[in-house]
């Protein structure tokens, strides 16, 4: 593990050129994936990805938002950011994995939802208040994991979950540092600001009771080694999803309900 | 002083020709045009001209729609912690409590509706916006938690800025919270009706205000999950006047129906007994 680094330093880590991308992990981590597409409603976005594979010979329902690695892939994702169908594919595939009593495992990492007409016109508020909801409830494992960037309901969306786990230099964080400078300051010039009082490194999700466990990444970052992380990330999950698994569903439910529950600070 | 005073005097003696008496005018946000102020307050705060709904305290709330001295709030006293140590968090929200005479963006509690009980909670834009931080996402949960284990029907007035900036991620995580109970609630056969006012925005529109088993708004309201320049400012053009208005929303399908103020109590306490909710239990 590196020294520690100031939120402002791991920021410009996730967005490094380079940085691995939920694509490039599914084939180091799962076997037998095959993806699924569309949401049943209206289409099929690209900005979510979703399948299903094995993790250890376990078979596993796989979402999460996907990164492009250069600008034709950036602009076939739209830069991880979904519109409300990519939301409602990733709740027909968890309902799925429900069915078939697959555990789910998520991977968080997007700027945020879309901010546009069309996500506006086929609500995307109620796209993530809905997945929060039906994830809450999800009689089946959930493990979610923020591989770089985790803005705002859109990565929430995919965040209801038993266990969260954030890369070391990863970030989660209500919205982006600039644009938090921008709203509250009137100023987006003082992100670096922002992202240093905002609290959304890794240490600060597990400080907050938001994440359980940080993955450690290789010397310099991800993008450094990425047969290194993929087994970081691997050894994270099969030790975990088992664990879930052997568990009573309505302990489970239960334990995740509490965990969000008690997230607050307040006097009474 | 005195001087001061038969100035006064003298000028509303003369005729008022160099000063009129002008009495205080509300500008519409929606159509921009002037009505008497106290035209749109003796509507309840909508405006004459387009109605549109204009937005109203909690205790405005309270004594037009709740019966005659039903309400018995619940955490009237909680307050916020300051989760990531934001600075001059507390000071701004004492400024606040003293304004404002709130503890924070909402109120809970229960209450009977035309002799309907329900368990309501009233969101109050003036409180930082009606932003949801640790308290909103507290109230709102163990309101839902009450309603659950009394088998009671849940009224949500919602109005909301989106997150609380500054309580960060844990703002965030709020949305989860309130969206659990919700569906704690739902999964036990509860009825929740969801009003949403001026405006209803970000990570509420994206949580418990969507998941109503009915959603109202009141006409001409700002109902969105984004803010119009934000979106302005990917698309790079102007927005038509009606985008993200309730009348917008309903027609893509989001809002079962549009209700004016003066008919809510109404409507309200037919949908409650509709539900089964007309004997009173509390
Ligand atoms: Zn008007």
């Amino acid at each position: 593990m590196d020294e520690k680094k100031t939120a402002w330093e791991r920021l410009q880590l996730v967005h490094t050129k380079g940085r691995p991308t939920v694509s490039d992990y599914i084939p180091l981590i799962f076997t037998d994936f095959y993806e699924l597409h569309g949401d049943r409603h209206y289409g099929d976005d690209m900005a979510i990805l979703g399948g299903i594979g094995r993790l250890d010979g376990r078979p596993v329902t796989i979402i999460g938002q996907v990164k492009g690695r250069d600008l034709n892939e950036n602009k076939e994702c739209n830069f991880a950011m979904p519109h409300p169908e990519g939301y409602r594919k990733a709740l027909r595939l968890a309902k799925q994995a429900e069915k078939f009593h697959r555990p789910v495992i998520c991977f968080i990492d997007t700027p945020g939802a879309f901010c546009g007409v069309a996500a506006e016109e086929r609500g995307i508020g109620e796209a993530i208040a809905k997945n929060l909801a039906e994830f809450m409830t999800l009689r089946t494992p959930i493990i979610s994991i923020v591989l770089g960037e985790g803005g705002s309901g859109g990565a929430l969306a995919l965040g209801v979950c038993d266990d969260l786990a954030i890369l070391e230099n990863a970030q989660y964080s209500v919205l982006s540092p600039r644009g938090f400078a921008s709203i509250l300051w009137k100023d987006a010039s003082r992100e670096q600001e922002a992202s240093e009082i905002m609290r959304i490194t890794a240490e600060d999700m597990v400080t907050l009771g938001v994440a359980e466990a940080v993955i450690e990444e290789p010397l310099g970052g991800a993008h450094n080694d990425l047969d290194k992380i993929s087994e970081n990330i691997k050894e994270y999950l099969s030790q975990k999803i088992p664990e879930k698994c052997e568990k009573d569903i309505d302990v489970l439910l239960k334990e995740r309900y509490t965990k969000f529950r008690k997230i607050g600070e307040f006097l009474d | 002083m005195f001087e001061d005073f038969f100035d006064v005097v003298k000028k509303r003696f003369n005729g008022g020709s160099e000063e009129e008496y002008k009495p205080p005018m509300f500008k519409c946000p929606r159509c921009q045009q002037l009505s008497p102020l106290s035209r749109y307050e003796e509507l309840h705060r909508v405006c004459p001209k387009c109605n549109y709904h204009g937005r109203l305290s909690a205790q405005e709330r309270i004594s037009i729609t709740l019966d005659k001295d039903s309400f018995k709030e619940f955490d009237a006293d909680m307050k916020s912690g300051n989760p990531i140590d934001f600075p001059e968090y507390m000071e701004k929200q004492e400024q606040l409590r003293e304004s404002t005479g709130l503890n924070d963006a909402v109120v809970t509690g229960t209450a009977t509706i035309k002799g309907s009980p329900v368990v309501v909670g009233i969101m109050d834009s003036r409180y930082m916006m009606g932003s949801m931080g640790s308290v909103v996402g507290e109230k709102i949960a163990r309101a839902f938690e009450y309603a659950t284990e009394n088998n009671m029907a849940v009224v949500m007035f919602t109005a909301s800025g989106g997150a609380r900036m500054q309580e960060g991620i844990v703002s965030l995580m709020q949305m989860a919270k309130t969206s659990g109970a919700v569906k704690l609630h739902s999964d036990k056969g509860g009825l929740y009706i969801t009003v949403l006012t001026d405006p209803t925005t970000g990570g509420v529109t994206a949580s418990f205000a969507s998941l109503g088993d009915i959603i109202i708004a009141e006409p001409k309201v700002l109902i969105g999950f984004a803010g119009r320049r934000v979106i302005e400012g990917t698309i790079k053009q102007r927005l038509p006047e009606d985008f993200q208005l309730a009348e917008f929303m309903h027609e893509k399908g989001f809002v079962d129906m549009i209700v004016e103020r003066r008919k809510m109590r109404s409507v309200l306490s037919h949908l409650l007994k509709l539900h089964g909710y007309d004997k009173k239990e509390v």
